[in-house]
């Protein structure tokens, strides 16, 4: 769920710097200066667990993780998915400057979405946790896959065919999150409820 | 492992001062991402292939690479074509491969690879800390710089972190297969990670407390333009310029 640099059209460009600037500025105002460590250490740690490749058939992928990024971060889901992707341009060449606005909003927009839908009921309903956590990482890899499609519709028309290709082609990724996401809340409950929280939440430390 | 491999300062570019090179970079990449012709591409194409030369990158891991992003621009080559309605080029078999499609593809591998090499000769050949402090300079605003100093720092961390339990997974017998215990092995291996990492940022913002930490990163780098970045500077301009007149002069 990648879009590469020269793809897009500038005001398709733009506006994903546009939004994700407002983003970003949304959840660092919610940051305060002893989360920043907190929010560096974590995107570091996602930025190492999106390397993991998990077979699937005789392929592997690898995860995008961004609903746990939301449940984890809330609003620091922006500038913890911007910081990962810039060191993923400059240490890897996944990407470079013109997309990166756009292919943050594609990642951190279902985050803080999936933060909003499912964060409550995953703290609050033991009983329903398993269902919410397989419908977060479902959901969040399923609008990364729309908005990106919608990013390649608005450039050319024409991309309509692909944008369904990268929907279609996410499928089995969105089934996979949502299995390991189930797995991932399901430990992270039993071992450190608190963090299931954005950390901004709250004023008790961990 | 995560590892830097284009850095080598003995190299023209890579001595220049790093927010020329972050400015220039933006500029160029911004300006060939909305370039249309095939011309004007193919100019821009040479122009990142010489700033690379000028980079001295090592053309083992850059070959690797340019081989993992094109990988995506083939698959583009493969859907594209066939999908886009216009002038029909040949026929295979239910298929129609059009003119219109092909010229996009065209534009789409130029443009990725002229902005991609510009970008490694540029911005990769840079450490990350000095990226950092240089964005600061550019007034990024500092909460944003220092989330990513601190990402950076802790990714190599947090790596042998992950090694360590891989091999200790492997000890016990793990194999990676497409079943529920492979993802639940997976799932509980990364859910491990995120709570030590939480722990140690606790413990990284208690150290930073203990040293006075006041929402500043110090950085011993002096950021000054020097000779040979203001003998440049007219030639990163001239050269976005040029472009720029040419993509003007083959519209017209």
């Amino acid at each position: 769920m990648h879009i590469s640099e020269g793809v897009l059209s500038g005001s398709v460009l733009i506006s994903g710097f546009a939004l994700t600037a407002v983003g970003t500025a949304v959840g660092l105002k919610k940051l305060d200066y002893e989360h920043i460590a907190q929010v560096g250490v974590l995107s570091a740690s996602f930025f190492v667990a999106s390397l993991i490749h998990v077979p699937i058939g005789p392929s592997n992928v690898h995860l995008i993780l961004n609903g746990i990024v939301g449940l984890l971060l809330g609003w620091g889901a922006f500038p913890a998915i911007l910081v990962a992707l810039s060191l993923q341009a400059v240490l890897f060449q996944f990407g470079g400057i013109t997309s990166l606005g756009i292919n943050t909003l594609i990642m951190a927009v279902p985050a803080v979405m999936c933060y909003y839908l499912f964060g409550s009921i995953i703290r609050n309903r033991p009983k329903w946790i398993g269902f919410t956590a397989f419908a977060c990482g479902f959901t969040a890899v399923f609008l990364g896959a729309v908005l990106a499609g919608a990013a390649l519709i608005f450039t050319e028309e024409n991309f309509l065919t692909v944008s369904a290709l990268i929907i279609v082609a996410h499928i089995p990724v969105m089934i996979i999150e949502g299995i390991v996401t189930v797995f991932c809340v399901g430990f992270l409950s039993k071992v450190r409820p608190e963090m299931l929280s954005a950390f901004y939440e709250k004023e008790s430390r961990w | 492992m995560i590892s830097e491999f284009f850095i080598n300062d003995t190299f023209f570019i890579q001595r220049l001062d790093p927010r020329l090179r972050i400015v220039f970079a933006t500029a160029y990449s911004f300006a060939v991402a909305l370039f249309a012709h095939l011309q004007t591409l193919i100019t821009a194409l040479l122009i990142s292939c010489m700033m690379l030369v000028m980079a001295g990158v090592n053309f083992r891991v850059l070959a690797k690479r340019l081989l993992a992003f094109n990988s995506l621009v083939l698959l583009l080559w493969l859907v594209l074509p066939i999908t886009f309605s216009g002038e029909a080029l040949y026929y295979i078999g239910p298929f129609t491969i059009t003119r219109e499609g092909v010229l996009f593809s065209a534009q789409i591998t130029l443009k990725s690879n002229a902005i991609m090499l510009a970008f490694i000769a540029l911005i990769a050949t840079t450490p990350v800390s000095v990226i950092g402090h240089a964005l600061e300079k550019l007034f990024i605003p500092q909460k944003i710089v220092h989330i990513l100093l601190l990402t950076y720092r802790y990714v190599f961390v947090i790596e042998q972190e992950y090694q360590r339990l891989i091999r200790a997974i492997k000890t016990r017998g793990f194999i990676p297969k497409t079943n529920i215990h492979t993802y639940k092995t997976y799932a509980y291996l990364m859910g491990m990670i995120f709570i030590r990492s939480v722990d140690r940022a606790q413990r990284v913002y208690q150290a930073m407390i203990c040293r006075g930490f006041e929402g500043k990163f110090h950085s011993m780098d002096l950021f000054a333009l020097k000779r040979q970045d203001y003998i440049c500077l007219p030639f990163m301009t001239t050269t976005i310029i040029g472009l720029e007149v040419l993509e003007w002069i083959v519209t017209i």
